[in-house]
């Protein structure tokens, strides 16, 4: 796809503009030649499957990387950032995904943090109180205490610290990376009137993000990243969400949601007044071989925690949970003798030990008492070459891939366990859109083969897509569930926030 | 298995089947290269300023025999470090065996049991700090730090608070200079000790389903736990099969002290024998690390310091600066050597 001139340069001299930056890493390339610009006033989305570049491109923006070619300007300056201070300092600020703050700290000492005013040796605390005060009041969050240590807050407001300290230095360039990846529905609706707010006070917004909806809804362009190249872009509102996603995967993806038809069997798991320490409360359900069930609700509700206490991670404080025929006492070792597996939402920190080799992740449930690396390596080759994972070999380390091809080993280890339960949680977290239609289309095989699938997911276009029946968890509790074509996002949205609770 | 009939689409894998990368070769040359070059460099200096007193065949034999204590001792603590611990009583632990073989030996046990009894002493340490760990969630690093005092405290009542000469033995044999009879054993037996030991943990930690729980479970706990790998049991085993090799160490120690049970020996050897683990290519925040590297990393430790004893303008506080510095070097290069291999 060919960008047009006039997209690049923009009309007048736009407030950042980067063009033909490239930067390789040893043999890998990174970036392939990029070319973006955003006015002021104006959110770019910068979209992209995992690995097509966008975090090199952010490092190469925020000067923690040095581009290896190419030119960029800032406000028609040239603009060459030796360190992330000399971009700061430039007014270009970022919000990572995993936030940069001390906990330990007062909000004020975060905002201010490396520029605090000081009078010889000394802080200025006043001074430093009414900074950070602005700079809440200028997000029109007055509410949130200076003083308070941060480890106080909730995420999202924890967020709004970081973006204050980026208003603090007075930034021209504010670049989100995923910013709503952890937030609840409403902390999202909060952070877009804030990003609006921002864009109309004239600052110049990239917004990076997985969620097509998302960047449908805010940005006004958006640009699409492939393999380190710009392949694409335009005015958001003109352009379809599937048209996004050919650009993004370099082919059209017609059928995100495969669903063949499925025979639901015998009862495989059930749960009966499941209760935990706090969450869940009263979990109800039972899941039948070759169905995808599926379970929505909001942050918070005790979905994770309800797949944790099945499987044994968490304590049971009473109710029952039957694996075919067995009751009793839970451990992961137990369940998985039993062939139930589990897929953790959190899979850097949990679900794969990333300093260990893709065979080594992939087989640890199924080792012998003696074991012999080259059977490990067979056995993971085969499973790479089945599900697609990029790789040199499967003794690299899982964190040298990208985050599809670590959630496709994560899934590996399920189907090498060859395990008849699969307890998915948020599959599909942080991952590309090419990644994910190959995760649902996984998922349709595997409920055909009789296989057993419950999926908790926060995404309800996907739930509704994939699954066979769906049940909302509200405050802990999961009583009934409905097949899917009997439910919509707007039925499942009000469950979801206990609207219906009095009905 | 019957996993087999998945018929997913697969995009041919970008990567998949490609050389590894020049600069991966590099690294990956650098992690076995490093300590043994390090080693040279060291024998290379040591041999130029001392030829006469540093490069002789008895003196080698010397250095080998320093280096099976430290050595057999670090075996074990690699094995804990890479499951993300660290034992910093191993030093009060051989200074434990020592004293338990030679009471053992006063109470006229044969040398053999005494022996044993002294490594069961050393390896109920480690089950102490295994029970700790596991059952108490304290860190390993706080429980070896009380237990250095206290278990070296434990060896100087056990002693009476003095040395305990006992009965000559075979055990002395273990670890003294080769007589001229025994020359055909070309170094002394602690050290083909160490060196049968070091292969089987090696074996272990490749080709045993233990010896991957600790490579798991030192690099995310947390997936350890999710995969079903028994956290509890494994822990306490690695403690208490780590401790055995200090309780080797001990009796190692016991030989080249010639048969004396000593409260107050080994001081600081925890020191070398985590240095030695981590000039191998451990890493302190565990999931990674080789028994080979931790032999060259004992091995470069023991001939610093004997080299400097030989260079008569070094004394004592020069050897420590040097250990010093070269434990910093090996963790500055190894930070070098993991920011080369994951250029992303």
């Amino acid at each position: 796809m060919q960008i047009s001139k006039d997209f690049i340069a923009g009309k007048s001299v736009p407030r950042l503009r980067m063009q033909g930056v490239r930067k390789r890493f040893g043999a890998t390339v990174a970036l392939d030649g990029v070319d973006l610009s955003v006015e002021s006033g104006e959110i770019l989305a910068l979209v992209g499957e995992n690995g097509a570049g966008k975090s090199t491109l952010m490092k190469v923006l925020s000067g923690a990387h040095a581009p290896d070619e190419g030119k960029m300007w800032l406000d028609g300056q040239e603009y060459r950032p030796r360190d992330p201070l000399e971009a700061r300092r430039r007014g270009v600020a970022m919000i990572y995904q995993e936030l940069s703050l001390a906990k330990d700290l007062s909000v004020m000492e975060n905002i201010l943090l490396g520029m605090e005013p000081v009078w010889g040796p000394f802080l200025r605390w006043p001074e430093m109180k009414r900074r950070a005060a602005d700079a809440m009041a200028q997000l029109r969050r007055p509410d949130i205490d200076p003083r308070i240590p941060l480890g106080k807050l909730s995420l999202a407001q924890q967020q709004l610290v970081e973006i204050g300290r980026a208003i603090c230095i007075g930034c021209r360039v504010l670049v989100l990376d995923e910013p709503t990846s952890s937030l609840a529905q409403s902390d999202i609706r909060q952070l877009f009137e804030l990003v609006k707010r921002l864009k109309a006070g004239g600052l110049a917004i990239v917004y990076i993000s997985h969620f097509l909806e998302e960047v449908r809804e805010i940005s006004d362009r958006f640009i699409v990243l492939r393999d380190g190249k710009s392949v694409g872009g335009g005015s958001t509102v003109s352009t379809g969400t599937a048209q996004i996603i050919s650009m993004m995967v370099g082919r059209s993806v017609d059928d995100l949601y495969p669903r063949s038809v499925r025979k639901a069997g015998d009862v495989v798991l059930e749960v009966k007044h499941l209760a935990g320490e706090s969450r869940p409360v009263d979990a109800n359900f039972s899941l039948r071989a070759g169905e995808v069930f599926g379970i929505a609700g909001l942050i918070g509700a005790g979905r994770t925690e309800l797949l944790r206490s099945i499987f044994g991670l968490q304590p049971i404080k009473s109710g029952e949970v039957r694996v075919a025929a067995y009751v009793g006492s839970a451990s992961p070792a137990r369940r998985w003798a039993e062939k139930v597996g589990l897929l953790s939402e959190d899979r850097k920190s949990e679900g794969l030990a990333v300093g260990l080799s893709i065979a080594d992740n992939l087989t640890m449930t199924r080792l012998g008492w003696l074991v012999s690396p080259s059977h490990q390596a067979a056995q993971s080759r085969r499973w790479i070459a089945k599900l697609g994972i990029r790789c040199r070999s499967p003794w690299q380390a899982v964190s040298d891939l990208s985050g599809g091809n670590q959630q496709k080993i994560a899934i590996a280890r399920l189907l090498h366990h060859d395990v008849d339960v699969f307890l998915l949680d948020e599959p599909t977290r942080g991952i590309d859109v090419g990644s994910k239609a190959e995760i649902y289309r996984l998922i349709d095989e595997l409920a055909c083969r009789g296989k057993a699938i419950l999926m908790v997911s926060s995404y309800l276009p996907e739930l509704l897509g994939v699954c066979d029946r769906i049940a909302v968890m509200c405050k802990g509790r999961l009583v009934r569930s409905v097949p899917v074509d009997q439910t919509n996002e707007h039925q499942i949205m009000l469950e979801a926030t206990g609207a219906l609770e009095t009905a | 298995m019957t996993t087999s009939q998945i018929p997913m689409q697969t995009p041919p894998p970008l990567y998949a089947g490609s050389p590894p990368s020049s600069a991966e070769r590099f690294s990956g040359l650098l992690g076995t290269m490093g300590p043994i070059a390090g080693l040279l460099f060291v024998f290379v200096i040591f041999a130029i300023l001392e030829p006469r007193t540093f490069l002789t065949m008895d003196n080698m034999q010397i250095v080998l025999l320093n280096t099976a204590v430290v050595g057999t001792a670090a075996l074990g603590a690699t094995v804990i470090i890479i499951a993300g611990g660290i034992d910093l009583s191993v030093g009060a632990n051989i200074a434990l065996c020592t004293v338990v073989i030679a009471l053992c030996r006063l109470h006229g046990l044969a040398p053999m049991l005494a022996v044993l009894v002294g490594i069961a002493a050393s390896a109920s340490v480690g089950l102490v700090i295994g029970l700790l760990v596991t059952q108490c969630n304290l860190s390993s690093f706080i429980i070896t730090l009380g237990l250095w005092g206290a278990v070296r405290g434990v060896a100087k009542r056990l002693a009476g608070g003095s040395e305990i000469s006992t009965p000559p033995s075979w055990i002395s044999h273990l670890l003294q200079m080769l007589p001229p009879g025994r020359k055909w054993m070309i170094v002394p037996p602690g050290v083909w000790l160490l060196l049968i030991l070091s292969l089987f943990v090696t074996l272990v930690l490749r080709y045993t389903r233990f010896g991957r729980h600790v490579f798991a479970i030192g690099s995310n706990e947390h997936t350890a736990r999710l995969c079903g790998v028994p956290i509890t049991r494994t822990k306490l085993l690695i403690f208490v099969f780590a401790t055995i090799f200090a309780g080797i160490a001990g009796v190692l120690q016991f030989s080249y002290l010639n048969n004396l049970g000593d409260p107050t020996t080994a001081n600081g050897y925890e020191l070398n024998v985590i240095a030695a683990v981590v000039i191998g290519g451990a890493s302190l925040s565990g999931g990674r690390g080789n028994i080979f590297g931790t032999l060259i990393g004992a091995l470069l430790m023991t001939m610093v310091a004997n080299g400097c004893n030989k260079v008569p303008s070094l004394t004592n506080a020069d050897q420590d600066i040097v250990t010093g510095v070269i434990i910093v070097a090996a963790a500055g290069f190894d930070q070098f050597r993991q920011s080369r291999g994951t250029a992303k």
